[in-house]
């Protein structure tokens, strides 16, 4: 794997965000917006709940988790989207990168502009609605890394689905959060799910973030082996949407697909 | 003998029962351009893809001096680079961001001065830092070129590199191309429908049709051996009657 072929996809999507607002503006709209919303309507519940329970830790922190979970996702496939906009495949897989160092250039690319969503979103909610880091206590950070990791995947995982199916199957990465959030236990336990949806929710790293993260804030045991197993299960699906991705890319190598790829963007 | 930069054997591709490519055998040698000729779908751009390794051969092997394009994938590529009219950079980048990105994709040493003696070299001074998918056809060629010359190729793959340009600047890039090539003794592979280009640039040319190399030859000499007065009229006989022209 040779550095620098990574550093030049980095690259592209450094020159492309320093070069257009438009492009930058995203990364703190969507979930300065979201903050604002769910700010306020924690702010009406705890006004109306029973004195004592403080909504602000549960529900906007669960709205902040998972728009950084959403932002890390859409992080990947917006970086492998603009090679696809702008035809670019033919260059990129007529050089020497391989898909690893493409990939690991995706995987950089939406580092810089997750965390700046995360940190526009903990600003925001800190400053204008009181939420505090302090109420997860040391388990903040694995939380974040283990919805980063999935997030990647899935990520790695949507832009296999669009180079398998071509550009009009772009419309596929957009609701796979939204897809995947009534199984993630975001805003309810695990146990308010029926059967077959826990099924699913036990096999989501997000569930177990958002379980603890619920167990934290009311003052109950968090078990270090859930959060174990979450990162697990998150590398897991690292590994397979990177296998998914090279299997993908072969498919199309050996069936021609890379090679009539710029000129089907065109349709 | 002159080293071989490229060499293909026995290139085989079918697309189901349809074989593009039927067991194409050719050399490219240092300092040495080869026109790759055919009629439309005879097989050239999926030669080239092949080569480039965005397509895999059914049966095969392609050489870069020496490097399996199959197994030795990136290090083939790093000694290879490519123009082609349908494959233009891409428009949200200015010229200087597209060759510096690709610059460094292809590990050149001291890029910024790199790009200096190309943006001289395609007179594209003036149009350093403006969005690529601005500029004209003509300019997006030129800049297409200058991608494809960033990392001092050792193989140069031209498909139709002047379809969109005016018989002067489509002259000048031959010049430039001819000259790059015998300078760093470079091998290059070209497809084009203009024959008179073939004539001026090509120092050898083959002849493809329905996948399989049908002629092969110095083109001053091969319409006089085939009965033609001209490599036009030779092309339209490959286009038209390929049965009726030897096999070489």
């Amino acid at each position: 794997m040779a550095f620098h072929r990574t550093a030049a996809i980095v690259l592209r999507q450094y020159y492309l965000l320093r070069g257009s607002p438009l492009r930058v503006l995203p990364i703190f709209a969507w979930v300065a917006i979201d903050i604002v919303l769910w700010g306020f309507i924690t702010r009406y519940l705890n006004t109306i709940a029973s004195p004592g329970f403080d909504f602000v830790p549960v529900l906007l922190g669960a709205v902040l988790f998972w728009d950084f979970f959403t932002r890390v996702m859409h992080g990947v496939t917006m970086a492998f989207l603009e090679d696809v906009w702008s035809r670019n495949f033919l260059n990129l897989f007529a050089s020497p990168l391989s898909i690893r160092e493409y990939v690991g250039g995706l995987v950089l690319s939406c580092i810089a502009t997750s965390a700046l969503g995360l940190l526009t979103m903990v600003v925001l909610a800190a400053t204008a609605f009181g939420l505090s880091f302090f109420a997860y206590g040391a388990m903040l950070v694995p939380f974040l890394l283990v919805l980063f990791l999935f997030g990647i995947a899935l990520g790695i995982f949507a832009s296999a689905l669009v180079l398998r199916f071509g550009p009009a199957s772009e419309w596929i990465v957009w609701p796979v959060p939204a897809f995947l959030s009534p199984f993630a236990a975001i805003f309810y336990p695990v146990s308010t799910l029926p059967h077959w949806m826990r099924m699913v929710s036990y096999l989501l790293p997000p569930s177990y973030v958002f379980e603890g993260m619920r167990a934290i804030v009311s003052g109950g045991a968090y078990r270090g082996t859930s959060l174990l197993l979450s990162a697990i299960l998150a590398v897991l699906y690292i590994l397979l949407a990177s296998w998914f991705f090279t299997r993908v890319h072969r498919h199309a190598v050996r069936t021609g697909l890379l090679a009539r790829y710029s000129a089907e963007s065109t349709a | 003998m002159i080293p071989k930069v490229l060499t293909v054997s026995r290139l085989r591709r079918l697309y189901g029962e349809t074989v593009a490519v039927d067991g194409v055998s050719f050399e490219v040698g240092q300092g040495e351009i080869v026109g790759l000729l055919g009629p439309n779908g005879a097989g050239k751009t999926t030669t080239i893809n092949m080569i480039l390794g965005v397509l895999e051969a059914t049966s095969g092997t392609i050489r870069i001096e020496g490097a399996d394009i199959a197994t030795s994938r990136s290090r083939a590529l790093e000694r290879t680079n490519f123009a082609a009219v349908y494959a233009p950079l891409p428009g949200n980048l200015t010229v200087y961001q597209n060759l510096r990105v690709f610059g460094l994709m292809y590990r050149v040493e001291k890029i910024p001065a790199r790009i200096d003696a190309l943006l001289d070299q395609f007179d594209l001074n003036g149009l350093r830092h403006v969005k690529c998918g601005v500029l004209s056809s003509g300019e997006q060629t030129r800049v297409c070129l200058a991608k494809a010359m960033i990392n001092r190729p050792r193989l140069l793959l031209l498909d139709e590199p002047t379809a969109s340009l005016d018989p002067s600047a489509a002259r000048d890039i031959r010049a430039q191309v001819r000259e790059f090539v015998s300078r760093d003794k470079v091998g290059a592979l070209w497809t084009t429908h203009n024959m008179h280009e073939v004539a001026d640039v090509c120092d050898r040319v083959l002849f493809l049709s329905r996948g399989r190399i049908l002629l092969d030859g110095d083109p001053g000499s091969l319409p006089r051996e085939h009965g033609k007065a001209s490599l036009e009229e030779l092309f339209i006989a490959v286009a038209r009657e390929p049965l009726t022209l030897k096999r070489t």
